[in-house]
């Protein structure tokens, strides 16, 4: 049955208010997601202050900032700075955002960041993406061909290629799947928008030759059809994918082979 | 269960190589109702109110007897339809399979009733 309330462990109370930096002018207030697996106790949301006279504009140099002046204790991810790493998704304002490429001047009034939603929690701000990644793994993520291989290359139109646009581009960071009302209360048989969406990226790859094989694999009530097109998944999407489109593009190849 | 793999996880049961058929026919079905719940309410709510004999003579035209049988007929196969989804979505393991059967064999029942009850109108004495 689904859980609409948060287990007892998992229930947030309010946690430790940072002291405000001494002197500056320009300070911006930071509710920040903590837990800890160690100490056992329910996660809290830490309250921060930041100077930002002296920070820089994404929400990514805020937490670098308050790591690296504040508290050496904030966990997150985070790698290229720049939206292709995909590493940083977290919940913020309300939505889930690559904090990279997020501007702290689109929010208004506290900046409120959390976990991405109804994941598993390894520490503070780290979702544990084992599952996620499993199920893009699950879809065969790669060229699958029965002819012997060119001598070259597998050679694709420039229209075949212009197919893949706005699916290639998905950089993994489960924005999407985690924004997924289907995919909160159904995530071990759901594949999530982000796997579909990858599935669809080969399925529809000119130089792929296990088209049917692929749409055999996501023939299922819970692994496919579990998507209702709520599209918070294509709202969401730090890179402005269509993945509720590619989904419903998947589902029309189903009809077609079958009608 | 504690030692299966991500992946084994994942991979679970595999596909169940069927859901296309319920996806297509529930939206045939949307499509239909699209026009029967119109045809059928009209006759219906202009009847309202009035006697046994004249909704007894609205029903003896066969279109609207007809119209009003297709309604119950795919209106009980499209909630039965959408309650499964519904279903599937919320209530998981042996109460969702039993929640499902209780729901397939109610709204085969209220269609029965409903076509009865039309033929019975319209073909009474």
């Amino acid at each position: 049955m689904v859980e609409f309330a948060l287990p007892k462990n998992s229930r947030i109370r309010t946690g430790k208010t940072w002291p405000k930096p001494e002197g500056a002018k320009n300070v911006r207030k930071f509710l920040i997601y903590r837990w800890s697996p160690e100490d056992g106790e329910n996660p809290r949301v830490d309250t921060y202050f930041v100077d930002m006279d002296t920070c820089g504009p994404m929400v990514l140099d805020a937490l670098i900032k308050i790591k690296n002046e504040i508290d050496p204790t904030l966990t997150f991810r985070r790698s290229c700075r720049e939206g292709i790493c995909g590493s940083c998704a977290m919940n913020i304002d309300g939505g889930n955002e690559l904090a990279c490429i997020f501007g702290l001047d689109e929010i208004k009034g506290d900046v409120k960041i959390y976990p991405l939603p109804h994941m598993q929690v390894v520490k503070d701000l780290i979702p544990d993406l084992t599952q996620f990644y499993a199920q893009h793994a699950s879809i065969m993520p790669w060229l699958e061909t029965k002819t012997n291989p060119p001598h070259k290359e597998w050679r694709q139109s420039i229209e075949d290629r212009k197919q893949l646009d706005g699916l290639y581009e998905c950089v993994m960071c489960a924005c999407c799947s985690a924004s997924c009302p289907s995919y909160w209360w159904n995530s071990d048989r759901y594949l999530g928008p982000a796997a579909l969406l990858h599935a669809y990226r080969w399925i529809i790859d000119s130089r792929d030759e296990a088209t049917g094989e692929r749409l055999d694999d996501l023939e299922d009530p819970f692994k496919l059809y579990r998507c209702h097109t709520i599209m918070n998944c294509a709202q969401t999407c730090p890179k402005g994918l269509n993945l509720a489109k590619a989904i419903a593009e998947v589902k029309k190849l189903m009809v077609q082979r079958t009608v | 269960m504690g030692y299966l793999t991500d992946r084994a996880r994942v991979e679970g049961l595999g596909s169940a190589k069927l859901g296309t058929g319920h996806f297509w026919e529930q939206r045939i079905s949307a499509i239909a109702l699209l026009f029967l719940v119109p045809l059928f309410v009209f006759p219906f709510a202009s009847n309202l109110g009035g006697g046994y004999d004249e909704v007894k003579a609205a029903y003896a035209h066969p279109v609207n007897a007809v119209i009003a049988i297709a309604f119950f007929l795919t209106g009980f196969l499209h909630l039965f339809q959408g309650l499964q989804v519904v279903i599937e979505d919320y209530v998981h393991s042996r109460m969702g399979m039993v929640l499902i059967i209780a729901m397939r064999l109610l709204c085969t029942l209220f269609a029965l009733v409903g076509v009865y009850a039309v033929i019975r109108i319209s073909l009474g004495a």
